[in-house]
C-alpha cells in the first residue's frame, strides 16, 4: 500500500493538474480578485499617511473573500460526479487527503494574493517604515490559517444545503483571532514597529487548528 | 472458497433519515461466486443498502458482515464500487484517472491501468478528457477503475442507466466472466431484462426490506 | 422528577425577584455613573452564564465524539442554544449602559467584544445543525463545537492584546469591586444560573420527547410502511 505522502503527493498534484486544466476557473478567480482590489481602492482612498493605517485590514479583507471563493470551488471538483465516494471507498486514509486538500489550497490563494498585492501597494501607494520581509512570514501563516480551517468547513459544508454560503458562515467567526493578527501585524510591520506577538499567536493558533482539524477529518468526511 | 458460505452477511439493518426509514430490517445472506440483480421501486431502499455495504453509510441499526469483517475499512481493498455517476474527473483522461486511482489502492503499474482499459473494451491511448466521453465510454472506464484492484465483491449501483447497448452488454459480458472467475457481484438496476442470462439470483426490495429472491425473473415480473 | 420541576421554578423566580430587588435597591449608587450602572448586574451575570453554558457544550460534544452518546448531543444542543440567548443579553445590555455613560453605542471592550464573537460562532453552530442534510448531524456539530471552543482562548488573547496597543472604555470597572456590589453581583449569578438551568432541562425534555416522537414514527413505518406519512 502506497504511503500517506505518497497519496497526499499524488492527490496534490491531480489537483494541481485539474486547476491548470480548467483554465476558465483560475482566470475567473484572478479577475475576480482584481476586481475587488479595484472596488476597494474606489471605496477608500487615502493619503499615503493614513493608507499604512488601514491597508492591512483591507488587504486582508481582499484576501479572505479570494480564498472562500477558491475554497469553495476546490471542492466543487469532487462532488461532481460524486468522485469522494470513490476516495472513501479506497484505502486511502482521509487525512492524506486534507493535507492534499490544504496544499492546494494554500498554493492556489497564495497565487492569488501574489497578483493582488502589487495592485495594493500600486494603489495605495504603499511604503513599509521597517524592514518588510516579515510580512511574507504573517502572510504565509495568515493564509494557513484560513486555508486549513477553510478546507475543513469546505468538507463540513458539502453536507448542509446551501452549501456555498456555510462555507464562509462558518469560517469567519472562527477566524476573527487569527484575522485580527494578521491585520495587527501588517499594520504594525507596516508602520516599522513590532509584530512579534501577532506573529506568536498566528503560529500558534495554526498548530492548534491543524491538529485539530486533522484529528477531526476523518470524521467529518465520512458523516453521510 | 466454498460456494455456499456467505460472502456477505446482513443482520436487521435499519436506515433512519428523520421519519422516514430507507432500510426498514434486512437481513440476509449472500453466497460468494454469484452475480445478484437488486430490482424494486424507486425509493425501496437499494441504494442506500449497496451504500450501507460499500461502507459510505452508517446504518442506524443492525449489522453488515464482509469477508468476516465488521468493518468495511479493513477489507476496503478487496471491494470495488461503482455508480451511475462516473466518479471520475472529467479533465482527465480514462489512463490519468486510472492511474490516480490506483496510487490510492497503492498500485503504481501503469501496465496494469492499461490492462482494466483494454479489459473494458477503450483504448488506453486515448487522451481525451473523460468528459468528452459518452456515457457508455465513461461508465466502462468506471468499471475498470474499480476493477483496478482485482476485488473479491463488487457493488454497482445502477451501472447502465443511459448507456448505449452495446457498452451495456459488453458491461454484462465482463461482469458474468468475473463471475465466473469467482467473484461476487450485486447489480442495482431498472434493467433486469439486460442481466437475465448472466443473473444468478433477483433480489427485489420492496419499502426497504427484502421480501423475494429468486432465479426466474418471469415469474418475479408477473408477480410485481 | 416532574414534581421537582415545579418547586425549583418557583424557588427560581423568588430568587430572581431577589436579586432584581438587590441589585435595583440594595446595591449602592456608582459614585460616577449614577444608577445606570445597575445594568451591570444583568450584564455581568449573563456574560459568566453564557460563558459556563458554553464550556458544558464544549464537555458535551467531546463526550459526543468520543461515545457516540445522544443524550450528550441533546446537553450540546440546549446548552448552545441558552448560551446565545445569554449572549443576546449581554450584547444588547452593553450599548444600552454604554451610551448613556460614555455616549457612543458600541465600544471594543474586553467582554463586549469576547461576548460578541462568541456570539457568531455559537450562532454559525446553530446554523450548521439547522442547515446539515446529513444523517449524522450530531457529529458535525461536535466537531464545530470543538473548534469553536479552542478558539476561545485565542479570542481573549487577541482582544486583550489588542485593546492594550488601543484602549477603549472599559465597562464594569477596571480595578476592586465594593465588596456590596460583589455580593450583589454574586446573587444575580446565581438566580441567573438556576434560571438557565431550568431553561436547558426544560428545553432538554422538549429535544427527547421530540426526538422519541420520530424514531416512534419511523418504527410504525416499519411496522406498517405505507400507512405512514414518506
Amino acid at each position: 500500500m502506497s504511503a500517506p505522502t505518497g497519496i497526499t503527493r499524488v492527490t496534490l498534484l491531480k489537483d494541481l493538474r485539474l486547476e491548470w486544466r480548467s483554465k476558465d476557473a483560475i482566470n475567473s478567480m484572478l479577475f475576480f480578485s482584481l476586481l475587488v482590489v479595484v472596488v476597494f481602492s474606489f471605496s477608500f482612498d487615502p493619503s499615503a499617511e493614513e493608507s499604512r493605517q488601514i491597508a492591512g485590514g483591507l488587504v486582508w479583507v481582499a484576501f479572505l473573500f479570494a480564498a472562500v471563493v477558491a475554497l469553495n470551488q476546490t471542492w466543487a471538483r469532487e462532488i461532481r460526479n460524486q468522485v469522494l465516494d470513490a476516495y472513501r471507498v479506497s484505502p486511502a486514509p482521509a487525512n492524506s487527503l486534507f493535507i492534499a486538500k490544504t496544499l492546494g489550497n494554500f498554493i492556489f490563494v497564495s497565487v492569488l494574493e501574489a497578483l493582488m498585492t502589487p495592485l495594493f501597494i500600486m494603489f495605495y501607494r504603499l511604503r513599509a517604515l521597517g524592514p518588510a520581509w516579515p510580512l511574507l512570514l504573517v502572510a504565509a501563516l495568515g493564509t494557513w490559517a484560513l486555508v486549513v480551517n477553510g478546507t475543513f468547513f469546505a468538507a463540513m459544508s458539502l453536507r448542509t444545503r446551501s452549501r456555498e454560503i456555510m462555507l464562509p458562515l462558518l469560517l469567519f467567526p472562527i477566524s476573527i483571532p487569527a484575522l485580527l493578527a494578521m491585520v495587527q501585524a501588517t499594520t504594525s510591520i507596516l508602520n516599522g514597529e513590532g509584530a512579534r506577538f501577532w506573529i506568536v499567536l498566528l503560529a500558534t493558533y495554526d498548530l492548534v487548528f491543524t491538529t485539530v482539524c486533522l484529528l477531526l477529518f476523518e470524521t467529518v468526511l465520512n458523516a453521510e | 472458497m466454498t460456494e455456499t458460505a456467505p460472502v456477505i452477511t446482513v443482520t436487521n439493518l435499519i436506515k433512519q433519515f428523520g421519519r422516514f426509514a430507507a432500510l426498514r430490517g434486512v437481513t440476509a445472506e449472500f453466497a460468494g461466486g454469484r452475480l445478484y440483480a437488486i430490482l424494486g421501486d424507486n425509493g425501496a431502499g437499494k441504494t442506500t443498502l449497496l451504500r450501507t455495504l460499500a461502507g459510505l453509510n452508517q446504518p442506524s441499526s443492525g449489522e453488515v458482515t464482509i469477508l468476516g469483517a465488521k468493518k468495511f475499512h479493513d477489507i476496503c481493498q478487496q471491494v470495488g464500487y461503482m455508480a451511475h455517476p462516473s466518479l471520475l474527473y472529467d479533465e482527465m483522461s480514462g489512463m490519468e484517472n486510472l492511474e490516480y486511482f490506483a496510487h490510492l489502492y497503492g498500485i503504481t503499474s501503469r501496465t496494469r491501468c492499461a490492462e482494466a482499459i483494454r479489459a473494458v473494451g477503450l483504448d488506453p491511448e486515448l487522451i481525451r478528457p473523460v468528459g468528452q466521453y459518452s456515457q457508455g465510454m465513461r461508465q466502462r472506464v468506471s468499471l475498470a477503475r474499480a476493477l483496478l484492484n482485482d476485488p473479491k465483491i463488487l457493488l454497482l449501483d445502477e451501472p447502465f442507466s443511459n448507456v448505449d447497448l452495446h457498452s451495456a452488454t459488453g458491461m454484462v459480458r465482463l461482469l458474468a466472466g468475473l463471475r465466473d472467475q469467482g467473484k461476487t457481484i450485486f447489480i442495482v438496476t431498472h434493467q433486469a431484462a439486460l442481466l437475465e442470462a448472466a443473473t444468478d439470483e433477483f433480489v427485489w426490495m420492496e419499502f426497504g426490506k427484502i421480501v423475494e429472491r429468486t432465479r426466474d425473473l418471469r415469474r418475479l415480473e408477473a408477480s410485481r | 422528577m416532574k414534581k421537582l420541576f415545579p418547586i425549583l421554578g418557583v424557588l427560581t423566580a423568588i430568587l430572581l425577584i431577589y436579586a432584581l430587588y438587590q441589585a435595583l435597591v440594595v446595591a449602592p449608587t456608582e459614585r460616577t455613573m449614577g444608577d445606570v450602572q445597575r445594568i451591570f448586574y444583568y450584564h455581568v451575570p449573563s456574560a459568566w452564564t453564557a460563558f459556563i453554558l458554553f464550556f458544558i457544550n464544549f464537555g458535551a460534544s467531546v463526550f459526543y465524539l468520543i461515545k457516540r452518546n445522544p443524550a450528550a448531543d441533546i446537553v450540546a444542543l440546549v446548552t448552545a442554544e441558552v448560551g446565545v440567548v445569554f449572549c443576546t443579553v449581554v450584547l444588547i445590555t452593553g450599548p444600552i449602559w454604554a451610551r448613556p455613560v460614555w455616549g457612543i453605542w458600541w465600544t471594543w471592550d474586553m467582554r463586549l467584544t469576547s461576548t460578541l464573537v462568541l456570539w457568531l460562532i455559537y450562532v454559525s453552530y446553530l446554523f450548521l445543525r439547522r442547515f446539515s442534510s446529513s444523517g449524522e448531524t450530531p457529529l458535525l456539530a461536535a466537531a464545530l463545537a470543538v473548534l469553536g471552543a479552542l478558539c476561545v482562548p485565542f479570542v481573549y488573547f487577541s482582544i486583550w492584546f489588542f485593546r492594550t496597543q488601543h484602549p477603549q472604555p472599559v465597562m464594569g470597572g477596571g480595578g476592586s469591586i465594593d465588596p456590596r456590589m460583589l455580593h450583589v453581583l454574586l446573587i444575580n449569578w446565581l438566580a441567573f444560573s438556576c434560571f438557565a438551568f431550568l431553561v436547558c432541562w426544560s428545553r432538554y425534555r422538549l429535544e427527547k420527547l421530540q426526538r422519541e416522537v420520530d424514531h416512534a414514527h419511523a418504527l410504525e413505518s416499519l411496522m406498517d410502511p405505507r400507512g405512514s406519512a414518506r
